[in-house]
């Protein structure tokens, strides 16, 4: 909330009904390292608040074991890209900024790329495009322009790779749940033996939205309920005080 | 705080004494004539699946409501239409823990997702019935026989699969009964997978024959048709519909009446008088200007026809139905009247 302080109560006349209004501090503070590596886990997590990199997301998603790999694989591209962009964001020129971004995610996402294919084979089939199309998660290019080009490469770095981990925990949330009804598996662990009904839509893409959809409206239930809380407990608090 | 509240409000100001709840209670009773017959055709397993299907919709509701603090609750009768409409467009045999899924899915990916009660952009029956297709392809194009004997005592062997687990396969229970798995095919299928047609009559009622049809044609347009009268539903929606699909089979069957069927079975068959009538007019999801629902049933009508006759399924009512949902934002919006007094202003203004 960027509201100027005071504001609020005493222009538009503050009554019980209003939501509570946070008075935020607008001197700029520099927020700890931990901060910057925690915002991205949870806070603002990349999949389910600021709905970035949708493509993985909803294509990759078919197992547990992929959607972390295709996780952890971008967490590299992230965290390393974003730490090269924040070493040289007062060389780059503002008018090329885009384009040598992306030479430099592209090289990150080259070294990923062989890196899988050198380490699993399978994976990296099951993967498939989705590796090289790194390069055009709009989640490592909005993080290497709106954060990393104005900070410290330590904070960028950890930043990038807290946003990088939510993004993991994310696809994992999802896929883990696809493979469970979709193939009544878990890491390849059968969990309802041989009978079990696989749920066929979860391994095909409309699965990924329809789990997406349903993890939002849970957390959409559990914000209401918290904003609800919050807000009887302020007009008990204005009640009382009156 | 309290001080003087002056109410200020949109028009219309001066509207008919007829609340939600009353709608929505009109159509369940409507649907009970529907439903009781569905069950003396198929017995227990039908009347299982109602009430599980239903109950899974209303126990939905209620835990989104509950939670989520959405709007409306189980009084305003929504939910048991949800349900109800989707138990009679499933299969009778369907296995009930697949239809608690497809309960739960058209409440929550049909209604909640998109805020609750008015706020819907599709069907919630037809989301979660969407849903069960293609989670469950084969569990729902399983259909069985009509009007069985012992129906009323036992249930048909998919109904009771364990939870998560694959239903039984009805073919050798039908076997016992002296009849061919093929004896379970839909009308539809029928038609699409072997060339054979149906007569009209058997289609209607199906009390002479074990075909396995859906709920009734003729009750639904009975039941549709009182609801029609009492103005509960426009009747131009289904006018269109199945307006529109009788006369493009109409047309394909005068160019090749040996390869496509003649209108009256497409009319009867599956479950277009079920979609015209009591989901195509559910009120949040369809046009409200007049021109607009001719347009949205006209084009619910030729795309029915269309999936049918081209598409790899037998039946296309419900894609239909929610592609014409889809489209209900734009038709509205370039059907809208033009504003009483504006012409002649519009006029000068092109000068």
């Amino acid at each position: 909330m960027e509201n100027k302080p005071g504001e609020g109560c005493e222009t538009g006349g503050c009554h019980s009904a209003a939501v509570p209004i946070k008075v935020v501090a607008l001197t700029p503070q520099t927020p700890s390292n931990w901060m910057e590596f925690a915002e991205g886990l949870w806070e603002r997590n990349p999949v389910f608040v600021m709905v970035l990199g949708m493509c993985p997301t909803l294509a990759v998603t078919v197992s547990a074991i992929n959607s972390i790999s295709m996780g952890l694989a971008t967490t590299f591209v992230l965290a390393a890209s974003c730490w090269l962009i924040s070493l040289m964001r007062h060389m780059i020129p503002k008018e090329v900024r885009i384009a040598t971004y992306i030479v430099i995610i592209a090289t990150f996402v080259t070294v990923v790329d062989y890196a899988i294919q050198a380490i699993s084979l399978d994976l990296y089939e099951a993967l498939g495009a989705y590796i090289q199309l790194i390069v055009a998660n709009c989640l490592v290019l909005g993080r290497a322009e709106a954060h990393a080009a104005r900070t410290a490469p330590m904070a960028a770095t950890m930043n990038a790779t807290g946003m990088g981990l939510g993004f993991t925990l994310g696809l994992f949330m999802i896929g883990g749940v696809r493979e469970i009804l979709g193939s009544g598996t878990f890491f390849d662990i059968h969990l309802f033996g041989s009978n079990f009904q696989p749920w066929v839509v979860m391994v095909l893409p409309p699965g990924g939205f329809f789990v997406m959809g349903g993890w939002l409206l849970l957390f959409a239930i559990i914000r209401k309920r918290k904003e609800k809380a919050a807000l009887a407990a302020t007009e008990m608090e204005v009640q009382h005080g009156a | 705080m309290k001080g003087t509240l002056v109410e200020l409000r949109s028009s219309p100001h001066i509207k008919r004494e007829r609340t939600v709840e009353e709608i929505m209670r009109t159509v369940v009773w409507s649907l009970v004539p529907i439903c009781v017959f569905y069950v003396f055709q198929y017995g227990v397993s039908a009347l299982a699946s109602i009430v599980v299907v239903t109950g899974a919709c209303l126990w939905s509701e209620r835990w989104f409501v509950r939670l989520g603090g959405q709007a409306g609750d189980l009084n305003d009768w929504s939910a048991t239409i949800t349900g109800l409409l989707l138990a009679l467009c499933l299969p009778p045999g369907f296995p009930l823990w697949m239809g608690v899924v497809a309960g739960w899915s058209s409440v929550a990916l049909g209604k909640a997702i998109f805020g609750g009660i008015g706020h819907n952009i599709f069907n919630p029956a037809l989301v979660g019935r969407a849903f069960a297709q293609a989670a469950f392809p084969t569990a729902i194009a399983t259909y069985t026989p009509s009007f069985l004997p012992g129906r009323f005592t036992e249930f048909i062997p998919s109904s009771l699969a364990l939870p998560l687990m694959t239903p039984a396969d009805t073919t050798a229970w039908l076997h016992a009964k002296q009849l061919d798995a093929l004896a379970g095919a839909t009308p539809l299928a029928k038609w699409k997978f072997e060339g054979v047609l149906a007569p009209a009559g058997d289609l209607l009622t199906s009390l002479f024959s074990h075909l396995p049809v859906g709920p009734s044609p003729l009750l639904i347009l009975i039941c549709g048709g009182y609801l029609a009268v009492r103005h509960f539903l426009d009747w131009r929606v289904p006018t269109a519909v199945l307006g529109s699909a009788a006369l493009s089979a109409w047309v394909l069957y005068l160019v090749d009446s040996h390869h496509y069927p003649d209108p009256v079975f497409v009319l009867l068959s599956g479950g277009l008088m079920l979609g015209a009538i009591y989901m195509a007019t559910d009120m949040v999801t369809s046009p409200v200007t007049p021109r607009g629902m001719w347009i949205y049933g006209g084009l619910i009508g030729v795309l029915t026809v269309a999936i049918r006759y081209y598409g790899g399924l037998p039946e296309g009512v419900m894609y239909a139905i929610l592609i014409g949902n889809a489209a209900t934002p734009l038709i509205e919006r370039v059907t809208q009247p033009e504003t009483f007094g504006t012409a002649v202003k519009r006029g000068r203004e092109k000068k």
